[in-house]
């Protein structure tokens, strides 16, 4: 398990409505793209999951939506406790990668799109505003509502895929294959609450340890995990 | 000694954690498997958390032959938490356990009753089922926790667990909607240190049982609290979520606290918020 570190914010700088929050690195590793964080605000109970959005030199890089107490808190501290990587990544052996992402979704996609030479995008968003944040993603093409990125999902793909679970959904009706980064509110990060638990499959598992990137190939060695650990 | 609260550990995705208390308690584990409540699950409130995991666990069938071993193999003596929706099923679970060091009655769970005669009735049942350690677990929320610490303590109870959630609301900020997928949940964290200690205050004055205190637990000082008002032993639930290193912490902290008030060992804190006489802080 990865240990729990300190870490001065460098800056949280403004991505249409979301942050894009710039951390020390540190000896931390960036871990693999779709592996999340646990980030604790100084003052709030609990942490708050994100996956890394981008690794630079010597940074660890988290776009966040400041929606409730918890994220706001983490985009105005100084100091952050950074816990990770924690869970699964994304399996980069894919012949023909297309990222799909919706909304704050888009966050695990910029370092993703690094790590497999910055293949076609697919980006959703509600507003012009939020779509600010495509730039992000090289190569991508966005939609707006009421426009979903299923709309204009093209065939052929190994696709790649986080937003709302609505559009998770979508995705994998499209394209069964998919590799699809869910999310779900947890307090742990690390197996030990199973806060985010979630149907899928018939199946519930912990997103946490046997995720959060589910499908797609990855399936196989996640339901194996899977099966292992609910005991 | 410093143990973990039920359901706040999977000591099989991080033993390292599990290795860094005295022991281990399992998850509750019931006669039939349960999925668990539908989400969201897990909310932060201002001073604590809810959750409504709703004892998701694999089942007494499969505890039993594939996460106990498993457990086993991690050399970190066990506690195993039990629950279930009647006495014969509490005490049918405590009769195939073996060789641990104590058993966790978990009678604070949604659809047990816990009355006092209730409570007495599954540890009474347990009682006859087998003679490891039986600590009950009690929840704050009855009008007289004392008179159901009697009853268990009168039932053949080895000790008590003090104390489970209590149940909690939170809406969402904008929708004004219940966060949590049941609506309700147990509030865990700060919030309910003070009661922990109110409950642990009472038993400790109406039975001679060892008590394991918990409830709100985040630093030494909360530790050496309970020890006060009467705790032997605590548990770590809600911290340990934000903190995996919290054990290793709060003991390093305890040791401060103990220091600064010149006693030699944690038992020598035990019951010291009864005494007469104030301590003298060196």
């Amino acid at each position: 398990m990865p240990r729990r570190e300190r870490r001065r914010v460098v800056a949280a700088e403004a991505v249409g409505p979301y942050k894009l929050l710039r951390i020390e690195r540190g000896g931390i590793e960036p871990g693999r793209p779709g592996q999340f964080f646990m980030l604790s605000a100084p003052g709030r109970l609990l942490p708050r999951p994100m996956s890394l959005c981008l690794a630079p030199p010597g940074e660890l890089a988290f776009l966040i939506d400041p929606i409730g107490p918890g994220t706001r808190a983490i985009c105005a501290a100084e100091h952050l406790q950074v816990f990770g990587p924690l869970g699964n990544g994304f399996d980069l052996d894919v012949a023909l990668p297309l990222l799909v992402g919706g909304g704050i979704g888009i966050a695990p996609l910029p370092y993703l799109s690094e790590a497999l030479g910055r293949p076609p995008a697919l980006l959703g968003f509600r507003s012009s505003f939020h779509a600010v944040a495509a730039y992000l993603v090289p190569n991508s093409d966005v939609v707006l509502e009421p426009t979903f990125v299923t709309e204009r999902m093209p065939d052929g793909f190994d696709v790649l895929a986080c937003g709302p679970e609505a559009m998770l959904e979508a995705v994998r009706a499209l394209a069964p294959d998919a590799q699809l980064a869910w999310e779900a509110p947890m307090a742990c990060g690390y197996g030990a609450c199973y806060g985010c638990a979630v149907e899928i499959e018939g199946k519930w598992r912990r997103l946490c340890v046997d995720g959060p990137v589910l499908g797609g190939r990855v399936q196989g060695q996640t339901q194996a995990v899977s099966e292992r650990d609910a005991a | 000694m410093i143990l973990n609260a039920s359901g706040c550990l999977d000591a099989l995705t991080a033993p390292g954690v599990a290795r860094s208390l005295d022991a281990f308690v399992t998850k509750t584990v019931t006669p039939l498997p349960r999925a668990g409540n539908p989400p969201v699950r897990i909310a932060e409130t201002d001073v604590g958390m809810l959750n409504s995991i709703g004892l998701a666990n694999p089942g007494r069938e499969r505890f039993l032959g594939e996460t106990l071993p498993r457990l086993r193999a991690l050399g970190v003596p066990l506690w195993v938490s039990v629950g279930g929706f009647a006495a014969h099923e509490y005490a049918e679970t405590c009769a195939a356990i073996e060789d641990v060091e104590a058993v966790e009655l978990n009678l604070s769970c949604p659809n047990v009753d816990d009355a006092p005669e209730m409570a007495a009735e599954i540890v009474a049942a347990c009682r006859a089922a087998t003679a490891l350690p039986l600590y009950a677990k009690l929840s704050p929320a009855t009008w007289d926790l004392a008179e159901v610490a009697r009853a268990v303590a009168d039932a053949g109870a080895d000790g008590l667990s003090l104390v489970n959630t209590i149940r909690g609301l939170a809406l969402d900020e904008r929708s004004l909607r219940p966060r949590l997928g049941p609506a309700v949940g147990g509030l865990s964290g700060p919030a309910l240190k003070p009661v922990a200690l109110a409950a642990v205050w009472a038993c400790h004055r109406a039975v001679r049982l060892p008590i394991v205190g918990m409830g709100g637990v985040q630093t030494g000082r909360d530790v050496l609290e309970l020890f006060a008002v009467g705790a032997t032993a605590v548990a770590l639930g809600t911290v340990l979520f934000a903190d995996p290193d919290a054990p290793t912490r709060i003991r390093s902290e305890l040791a401060d606290e103990l220091a600064r008030l010149s006693l030699a060992s944690p038992s020598e804190a035990v019951g010291i918020a009864h005494a007469g006489a104030a301590l003298s802080v060196s």
